[in-house]
């Protein structure tokens, strides 16, 4: 493949918490490379790294050492290269949060249109898009519900809508079917697949479900914080 | 998409609840406000009423408010024939215990020449004094209404007419009466000193006092100049406007000034701290969805907005609650509750600066929330 079709880039990055008896290398010397429509699990056992590589990707973990590079931008090199990490984050990168984490103040659709509101779109727009993402994720007969009263399936797709909204190039999911049933998670994967390949995106997910790793264009393991062979 | 406003009606009930509880506590600062204003006022009303330039008093005193008076009633003539006097009334000051309606009424009896300085400024119903005896203007706070007749020391007199914010310091209402009949109420008001007086032989032929005289004068006339002339008699002692109602609030309301003032000054600071402490408190139950708009990009100028607003229009509801109810029930304080529209100013002013502070708090805690903490449980 062409360099331009990489979308992220890590090599050898490193993260540790803490320092002396206290220290835990979460992450030791990681390379990742995923192109445009790749589709990757991230697996391995509780605490080998996995959220952590995540968040270091999503740029809300500055790693130790190593360099990082988005979208053919470096934005990592032993520090960060960029002051508007969050700008970034807003137009390239998509989370799916474990704890889906919808603002309970809004309704299922202001929760999606929210991130089109930061990202400049007119509010007619932006509730369209948000309606079109809802009702593509069945889910847009909730549109006006507020997230205290969704099941877990459905907070998790408005979860899903949200992260798709601003059509970002990366996203990044900590097991984003797990409140799924598995006929629901296999449509939600295969809606992501779709999504890949439609917006020229790749998509990373944490993920423990078998029944889906037939979804996955490639299969990751950690192990101690090290990427092992499979 | 304003989420301070989408935040506040998710919350409705207790948003309310809060913004009640602030208005109930801005209601007791107005409240304290308006009293001390009120004190202030009460205190003055009394210097204020003849509408005088200068006050010719008992000399080596600082009378009639602060310390005794007591003048011959001839001081008048003299006073008024004083270059620069336009006019001259001689004025008495006494309160007396009156029963009124089946209680005790504390009557706050001022003594005056109709016609000369001394008297009320407006009459707010009925009639000023006639010439005759046994009639009295009363403040509106005794109760007493035109027509009705009371006893004062041996006779009884009639109401005539209504004045209001008429009181002394201490908050007794006024009643004005003629000068003739307040000496004639002196000396019935302490038969022990008649009694004592016509034992010596010079009982009833003492020469009648009055506390004091107050003059106002010409156009173009210069107080200073007049108030030396008169300090050259032995016997007198004279005061500008200002001086006295400067002494008045300096000796007489001072300490009752200071005791509420310290007391206001507590309960701002009081109030400053519940404002604060809610406002951190309400940033800080937002930390983990203030994460998640970090995470999902929000710039800190939608996190700061959140906060700042959410804060200003606490501060602001609770101020409009504490106004709203201090109009309703300052009425029906006993003593006056004066609020002018430049306290109101400046309270707001003090609690949009308490709003604004405490914004900073939780600012500074929401900036510093890491966005990770919205990802895993
Ligand atoms: N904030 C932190 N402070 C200290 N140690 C951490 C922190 N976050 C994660 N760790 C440690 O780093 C290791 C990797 O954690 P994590 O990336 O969450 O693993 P996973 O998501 O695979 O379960 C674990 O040993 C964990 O205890
Ligand atoms: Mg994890």
């Amino acid at each position: 493949m062409a360099p331009g079709d990489i979308l992220v880039d890590v090599r050898g990055v490193a993260k540790h918490y803490g320092e002396g008896e206290t220290r835990v290398d979460a992450l030791r010397s990681v390379d990742l490379r995923v192109h445009v429509g790749e589709v990757i699990a991230l697996l391995g056992p509780s605490g080998s790294g996995k959220t952590t590589l995540l968040n270091v990707i999503g740029c809300i973990l500055a790693p130790t050492a190593g360099r990082v590079e988005l979208d053919g931008d470096a934005v990592f090199d032993g520090k960060w290269l960029r002051s508007d990490l969050r700008r970034l984050r807003l137009d390239k990168i998509g989370f799916i949060f474990q704890a889906h984490n919808l603002l309970p103040f809004l309704t299922a659709e202001e929760n999606v249109s929210v991130v089109l509101d930061l990202a400049g779109w007119p509010a007619e727009r932006g509730r369209e898009r948000a309606r079109d993402l809802l009702d593509y994720l069945e889910v847009g007969h909730r549109a006006k519900v507020k997230p205290a009263l969704l099941s877990g399936g459905e907070a998790q797709r408005v979860a899903i809508a949200r992260a798709l909204a601003n059509r970002p190039r990366i996203i990044l999911a900590d097991e984003p079917t797990a409140a799924l049933d598995s006929g629901r998670a296999q449509l939600v994967m295969d809606l992501l697949r779709k999504l890949a390949s439609d917006q020229k995106a790749c998509i990373i997910a944490v993920t423990h479900d078998e029944k889906i790793f037939d979804r996955f264009d490639r299969l990751i393991h950690l192990r101690d914080g090290r990427l092992v062979d499979s | 998409m304003n989420l301070a406003i989408k935040d506040i009606r998710h919350g409705l009930f207790r948003f309310v609840l809060t913004c009640l509880g602030l208005g109930l506590l801005m209601t007791v600062v107005l409240a304290m406000i308006g009293i001390y204003n009120g004190l202030v006022a009460d205190a003055l009303a009394v210097v204020k009423a003849p509408a005088a330039d200068v006050w010719v008093v008992e000399a080596g005193t600082q009378g009639p408010f602060a310390e005794a008076s007591s003048i011959p009633a001839t001081t008048r003539d003299a006073v008024a024939r004083m270059p620069g006097v336009a006019e001259a009334g001689a004025i008495t000051y006494q309160t007396i215990e009156a029963s009124h309606a089946g209680g005790t009424l504390r009557l706050y009896v001022i003594g005056f020449e109709p016609g000369r300085p001394g008297g009320p400024q407006r009459i707010t119903e009925g009639r000023g004094l006639g010439r005759s005896h046994f009639e009295l203007l009363a403040d509106r706070k005794t109760g007493l209404v035109p027509g009705e007749t009371i006893r004062l020391g041996r006779d009884r007199f009639t109401v005539v007419g209504l004045v209001e914010d008429a009181m002394n310091s201490g908050g007794d209402p006024a009643v004005y009466v003629t000068l003739a009949d307040a000496l004639t109420l002196q000396t019935a008001m302490d038969p022990a000193a008649a009694r004592v007086q016509a034992a010596r032989g010079d009982g009833g032929l003492r020469p009648p006092t009055v506390a004091a005289v107050v003059a106002r004068l010409q156009p173009g006339a210069d107080v200073a100049l007049l108030t030396a002339t008169v300090r050259q008699w032995k016997h007198l002692s004279a005061l500008s406007q200002s001086e006295q109602e400067q002494l008045l609030l300096a000796s007489v309301v001072d300490r009752a000034r200071r005791q509420i003032g310290l007391f206001l000054g507590i309960l701002l600071s009081v109030s400053a701290v519940v404002i604060a402490l809610i406002i951190y408190t309400m940033t800080m139950e937002k930390l983990k969805q203030i994460a998640t708009l970090k995470l999902i990009g929000a710039p800190d100028r939608t996190i700061v907005g959140l906060i700042v607003q959410q804060a200003l229009i606490l501060g602001i509801s609770g101020l409009a609650i504490g106004l709203a109810l201090i109009l309703l029930v300052k009425d029906s304080f006993p003593r006056r509750v004066v609020l002018e529209p430049f306290n109101a100013l400046v309270l707001t002013g003090i609690i949009l600066m308490v709003c604004l502070v405490a914004s900073g708090l939780g600012v500074r805690a929401a900036l510093k929330v890491d966005p990770a903490t919205a990802l895993g449980g």
